[in-house]
Parts: C-alpha cells; sequence; structure tokens
C-alpha cells in the first residue's frame, strides 16, 4: 500500500513522532514555533509539544546553533533547523570548530548528537544569498555526517536514523522539493545512512544525484530510454561519508557516468565523486566522467537567467549522450 | 627529428623467446638517457629491469603493461636525439610509411639470437638503432615521417591513439593492435564497443590463454628444464678438471682484508672470478656463443655468475667486462648482482649477454662442479670448496689451500688441449693475485 504525500508533510510527521519518542528530542530555530518555520515543516508543533520543546530563537544563527551544540553535550537530543545553508555559514564556526571536533578533542568522552537541518538549493528567485547549494562545504569536514533526502520516503524517515546518530548530523532540504508530493512506501523504517540507494537501474550510463536534481537525473534517465540509452540513476542520499561501493559497482557495470551538481563546478562534490570514480573505476570507464553543475555565478534572481544557471534536464541528457557518443 | 625508432621486447637469454611488460616506468612525452630503465619485463625465470639504448623522448606505449609478446615485438616508440646526426628522409619515407603495417600485426620475427647492447658506447648513432631494431624493421613505421614531430598543446605526442582506459585494457587482454582501430567514441575515441567488433579477428599477437598460467617457482622450473635439456641435448660437453694451489691467494687475501671493514672483505671467489675472465681474455675460444653452426666471439669478457634463488631455482646476470674490473670493484659487482637477483632487480643487459658462467659451489661444501653449460655460451667454469690438503711442494708433504676448478666446454667450439690450457692459464694467474 502506498500513500500520496508532500516531503514538507512527510518532515513534519517525522519531527512529530521525533518529539512523541523521546523526551530529549527538542526543534529549535527562527520562527519554528508560531510560524510553524520558514517551510512550515514544524507548523503547530509547538501547540502539541509545547514551547520548551519547539523553541523560536533570536535572529542568530551562530547563536542558536551554539546552544543547540550546547543542549546535545548537555544530553538533549536537539534539531536545530537553519533557514539555508547561505545563512548556515554565520554558524560555520560552531557546526566545523565545535561540533565536528569535541569527539576527537575529547578523546571520545563528548559526543554531540545534534542534528542541523537547512535548506539548500535554488530554483525560486529568491536570489543569490537565500540560493546557493554549499553542501560541499559541510561535506569536507571530518566529524560530521553529511545527508540529503530527496525523496518523501527518506523524508519520512531518515530524521529518526540522523537522531540516532550519536554525532552531528548536517540534513539538506532541497528548497523546492518541500511542495513536491510522492509515494510513501509503507512499512518505512530506519533509513541505513551509510548507503546511497539506486533509483532507476540501468545498464549504458550511472548518473549520480542528490537532493534537488534526483528528480532532474530521474526525468533525463526517461528521456534517454526513449532514445535506447538504458541509465541507471544514483541517489547518493549521504554526501558524507560517500557510498563508494554502489557507486563504484554501478559504474564497473556500465562504464560511464555524469555527476549532476546543483553546486559549482569548482572544488565541489561532482569533483570529488569524479575523482573517486577515476580512482576506483579507471580501466572501467569507457568515456570521461560527465558533470552537469551550476554555473559559476552567483545565482541570479531573474527567473530566466536563474534557470540557465541550474543544472537542468536537456544537459543531462546531453552529458550522457556525449558519454555514449550519440 | 628524426623519425621514431622501435623499442623492442629483448632477448633476455637463450631461454627467452617471448616476456611480459609487468610495469613502464616511463610514460609518453617522457625524457630517456640511455642506460634508463624504463620497464620491468616479468620473463619466465625473473623481474627484469629493461633498459634503453638510445637518449631521447617516448613517443608512444604501444604494448600495455599484462602482453605477452615475443622476443622483438615494438613495445615503444622512441624519438631518439642522439639519433639526429642522421637527417630523416622526409620525401622518401612517406610513401612506404603507409605500406609497412603496424609493426605488431607482422609476423613476429623467429627469437633472434641474444644480441647483446654493446657495454661500451657504440661507435655511431646508426649502429644504435640498429641494436634494438631487429634487421627487418627499419625504415618508417605506422608513425611515419610525415607526423613525426607533431606534438600537443600539452607536449604529449599528437599521433597518441585516443582511446578509453577501459578499451586499452581489453586490447591488452584480447592482444588487439589498438591502432588498427578507428573510434567511435567521444572526440573519434576508441571505445569497448569498437574492440567488440574486431574481436573475432584473428589476432596478430600470440596471447597468453593458449598457455595455462603457472605460478612463478613453476614457470622458472620449467625454464630451467628446457634450457638444460637443450643444452645436454645439442651441446657435446667434455669436462676437465684442475686443482688450483690458492695458498699465496689466501695469504694476498688476508693480508688486504686486514684493513678493510668486514662487509667489503673480498671473498676468494672474486680471486677466482677475475682469474677466469682474463683467462677468458687470453683464451677467446671459450668467451663467446655456438651460433648458426659456428663459434661466435663476445664482445668483452661478461661473466655470468651463478646466483641461486631462495625461492628455488637460478639466474646467472653477468658481471660486464669482468676482465677490465679491479678485485675490489669485481667484489662489490659480485655482491650488488645477487643481491639484486634475489630481489627480482636484474637489468635486462645483465641477463642477455654473458660470454661465459662461473659456477661456485664452494660455499656448499661440493669438491668438483661438472656444470652444465648455458647455451649458446660454450663453456662453463665450476668452482668446489677451498680447503686444506696436503700437496707435494718441492717433493715435501704440505698442507696446502687448494680448490677444484672444472671447465665444462662446448666440444663443438674448442678440444681438450686447448680447454687445458685455459684451466692452467687460471690456475697460473692466481699464483700472483696482486697481479690479477
Amino acid at each position: 500500500m502506498t500513500d500520496t504525500i508532500t516531503y514538507r508533510d512527510a518532515l513534519h510527521d517525522a519531527h512529530r513522532e521525533a518529539l512523541e519518542a523521546d523526551d530529549r528530542v527538542l526543534v529549535m530555530g527562527e520562527d519554528v514555533a508560531d510560524y510553524g518555520g520558514t517551510y512550515a515543516v514544524t507548523k503547530g508543533l509547538h501547540e502539541e509539544f509545547g514551547r520548551a520543546r519547539v523553541r523560536n530563537t533570536p535572529l542568530s544563527e551562530s547563536g542558536f546553533v551554539g546552544a543547540g551544540i550546547g543542549a546535545a553535550l548537555g544530553g538533549l537530543r536537539p534539531i536545530v533547523e537553519v533557514m539555508t545553508v547561505n545563512f548556515s555559514l554565520l554558524a560555520l564556526d560552531q557546526i566545523v570548530n565545535t561540533a565536528a571536533t569535541y569527539l576527537h578533542m575529547s578523546g571520545g568522552q563528548f559526543n554531540v548528537p545534534v542534528v542541523i537541518r537547512m535548506a539548500t538549493g535554488a530554483g525560486r528567485q529568491l536570489a543569490a544569498q537565500h540560493s546557493h547549494s554549499l553542501e560541499a562545504w559541510y561535506a569536507h569536514v571530518p566529524g560530521l555526517r553529511v545527508v540529503a533526502p530527496a525523496t518523501v520516503t527518506d523524508a519520512r524517515w531518515m530524521l529518526a536514523s540522523a537522531l540516532d546518530d550519536p554525532d552531528p548530523v548536517i540534513m539538506f532540504e532541497h528548497a523546492a522539493l518541500y511542495a513536491s508530493k510522492g509515494e510513501l512506501s509503507d512499512g518505512g523504517g530506519p533509513v541505513d545512512l551509510d548507503r546511497a540507494a539506486i533509483r532507476r537501474p540501468g545498464s549504458d550510463i550511472t548518473i549520480c544525484a542528490w537532493g534537488g536534481t534526483l528528480s532532474k537525473a530521474l526525468e533525463a534517465a526517461e528521456e534517454l530510454g526513449s532514445d535506447g540509452i538504458e541509465a541507471e540513476v544514483i541517489d547518493l542520499r549521504t554526501l558524507r561519508p560517500l557510498d563508494d561501493a554502489t557507486i563504484v559497482q554501478s559504474v564497473m557495470r556500465t562504464n560511464r557516468a555524469v555527476v549532476v551538481d546543483e553546486g559549482w563546478r569548482s572544488v565541489g562534490l561532482s569533483a570529488e565523486i569524479s575523482a573517486r570514480i577515476t580512482e576506483q573505476c579507471f580501466y572501467h570507464l569507457d568515456a570521461p566522467v560527465g558533470r552537469v553543475c551550476s554555473a559559476e555565478v552567483p545565482i541570479p534572481y531573474p527567473s530566466h537567467l536563474e534557470q540557465a544557471a541550474l543544472p537542468q534536464v536537456p544537459a543531462v541528457v546531453a552529458a550522457a549522450k556525449a558519454a555514449m557518443n550519440r | 627529428m628524426s623519425d621514431p625508432i622501435e623499442f623492442v621486447m629483448p632477448s633476455l637469454g637463450a631461454d627467452m623467446d617471448e616476456g611480459t611488460i609487468t610495469e613502464w616506468m616511463v610514460g609518453p612525452g617522457d625524457a630517456v638517457e640511455r642506460g634508463d630503465i624504463v620497464a620491468i619485463v616479468e620473463t619466465d625465470k625473473a623481474d627484469i629491469d629493461i633498459e634503453v639504448w638510445h637518449s631521447g623522448r617516448v613517443a608512444e606505449i604501444l604494448v600495455p603493461p599484462g602482453r605477452l609478446v615475443p622476443v622483438g615485438t615494438p613495445l615503444a616508440m622512441l624519438d631518439v636525439t642522439d639519433g639526429e646526426a642522421i637527417p630523416p628522409a622526409p620525401v622518401a619515407a612517406a610513401a612506404p610509411a603507409e605500406a609497412t603495417a603496424p609493426a605488431t600485426t607482422s609476423p613476429p620475427p623467429a627469437p633472434p639470437p641474444p644480441a647483446p647492447p654493446p657495454p661500451a658506447p657504440p661507435p655511431s648513432a646508426p649502429d644504435m638503432v640498429a641494436i634494438t631494431s631487429p634487421p627487418t624493421r627499419h625504415g618508417p613505421t605506422s608513425y611515419g615521417a610525415g607526423d613525426s614531430p607533431a606534438t600537443g598543446d600539452d607536449g604529449a605526442p599528437a599521433s597518441r591513439i585516443a582511446a578509453s582506459p577501459l578499451a586499452r585494457r581489453l586490447a591488452g587482454e584480447r592482444g588487439i593492435d589498438l591502432s588498427t582501430l578507428s573510434g567511435s567514441g567521444p572526440d573519434g575515441a576508441i571505445t569497448a564497443q569498437d574492440l567488440a567488433a574486431v574481436s573475432a579477428r584473428p589476432r596478430p599477437v600470440q596471447p597468453e590463454p593458449d598457455r595455462p598460467k603457472r605460478d612463478p617457482a613453476e614457470r622458472m622450473r620449467r625454464a630451467i628444464a628446457d634450457l638444460m635439456a637443450r643444452s645436454k641435448r645439442e651441446i657435446p660437453h667434455y669436462y676437465l678438471a684442475a686443482d688450483i694451489d690458492l695458498e699465496a691467494a689466501s695469504i694476498w687475501l688476508e693480508a688486504a682484508n686486514a684493513e678493510r671493514p668486514v662487509k667489503d672483505r673480498i671473498l676468494p671467489a672474486a680471486v677466482l672470478l677475475k682469474a677466469v675472465a682474463l683467462a677468458a681474455a687470453e683464451h677467446p675460444n671459450f668467451n663467446g656463443f655456438w651460433l648458426d653452426g659456428r663459434f661466435q666471439p663476445g664482445d668483452g669478457v661478461h661473466l655470468g655468475v651463478a646466483v641461486s634463488l631462495r625461492g628455488g631455482g637460478l639466474v646467472a646476470p653477468a658481471l660486464h667486462d669482468a676482465d677490465q674490473l679491479s678485485i675490489p670493484d669485481l667484489m662489490v659487482g659480485l655482491r650488488d648482482v645477487v643481491a639484486r637477483a634475489r630481489s627480482g632487480r636484474l637489468r635486462g643487459s645483465e641477463m642477455s649477454d654473458p660470454t661465459l658462467t662461473v659456477s661456485n659451489l664452494g660455499d656448499r661444501g661440493v669438491e668438483v662442479v661438472n656444470g652444465v653449460i648455458y647455451p649458446p655460451q660454450v663453456s662453463l667454469v665450476g668452482l668446489g670448496r677451498i680447503s686444506t690438503r696436503p700437496a707435494v711442494v718441492d717433493g715435501e708433504i704440505v698442507a696446502r689451500r687448494l680448490v677444484t676448478a672444472t671447465l665444462a666446454a662446448d666440444h663443438r667450439a674448442t678440444d681438450g688441449q686447448l680447454g687445458a690450457r685455459f684451466l692452467n692459464t687460471i690456475a697460473k694467474l692466481v699464483q700472483e693475485p696482486e697481479k690479477l
């Protein structure tokens, strides 16, 4: 049995379940209570669980992310919502220098079981300061786990697994996904945060995507299918640590790969994934690894320019065909 | 720049007719100096470091690691700088360039006799080209005169074949020459699909699958078996033995070693090797090869020293120009070559060109070594244990340090009379060790 639900509601249900299941769980962030959160993920939860567990915070990312980290050290299981990854840069010091380091600097004595959620990505004309995809900044840092639910099922179940992780987890939610609908697989449960998922099997080329680019990759795969090219689409799900095994096994079967990354091409996740494929599959590659990324500009405000700057389905199709020389 | 020349799979001994590159130390565009080790070749007997005999630049690697190819197969193309004195003939060369099929598709030549690269610098550039190129392969190849100087923006030769890593690997495994294919991949690159079309074609080079993979020890045993059986089948051995008085040499050595740290001590074997080398220079009939029904003298005295390997089996790498080396230098060379033989780091030139072999089993306690000649060499000197024995000197029975030296020689090349003189010369030279 399946049920259709929005990504937003799936996240809402996940929060509700988490608050119900464990007294130590609390949600904190800008406007998460009365307003229900910028993306309405926590709507109504403060009425049910009270303002102590669903807390509005001042407009100070460094302050409230730091407070969340402190609460985690004090024994709670905070979920900290940051409006966008762009704003999270104000809390980068807390996340990179504190959350990511305590376990190691304390010789394993103090772990930081915090979940920090943030929206990422462009496409809704919110301009450069709200639209960047900076997942790679966090995926660079040892001590953090970085996840990116791309489906409603992962939105529904990943949060519980993230809370179970004894160490800090950064969860990226592509802003364009909140209103998307999908079928929620029945009988869902804990998600293995170490594994990528093959969302569409194929034999000719491997397309790696995650978060906001997964739907584009799947759409491109359908279009390629009508041209007789069977693309395998991998949803990375976890950006740190990367599930090399799933990627490598796929590329060894298909001998070709394209990475679709809404981040910039330079020094980003697409570069990392491409390098790993080249390192581990070199003698299986029949074409250079293709990359479809955002244009190297601050994401523009005008819709036509914004859309032009982002990875789009035709570009993914073209990259796959180039690798196939078709 | 002159035409690129071929760097071919060398013969690393009479028993070698094919080999596998296990590793390239250089890639296209790399500069090489004459004598540089450019690749490791796995033969039945050992992994051998292969030197290049020209200075220049690697234009193209033709044979990827892992592919078994016959001796004489071009492995790489070199743009030689030490051959520049010979101007290319651009117009004349252009026409045959097409006709000369890619080298690997032509039938491989019969394994050439061990054509040792001369240890001394060869007199002129053309000779050097002749050394590594089999006679049938002079002149332009598929890498024609017209495009020889072309290089890409990155300095790599523009004529490098564009092929995907997968295609290169598969071509290597299947023995397909990529230069015979045209690519249908991105930028015209050869892809796995392009190979699928030719997989059914007869292979230009007989690949490995014909031969069951054997473990290295078994392969070495087999190689020794083939060679020794050939020796005993073809070579009419005769054997001579003589006791050599080592009293003078021993006393001289004790004095010489007294001033040396333990690790630099000279072993009696070095004195004997030097004497054998000098005797071989004096009796050239024992220093060379029996090839094509006649004796062909060696170019210099390159003493093959039989080295037993820890994993079983043996190799006999050469100490080059042993007759020219001082005893301390010869000792250094001996230690070096034994160490490298046992760690599998011998060089191609050492494997290919010993002109006679010495087998010393003295440290194993035997008195007499009646050796089996290493074809196509014509003699082998065996050395037994140095021991104190009763000897008659000036009518008195006295205790002397003696060694029994033997000569196993090819009766086609020499007779016993000459052999006796050769052994006597060794015995005589050892009496004046300070002159060695």
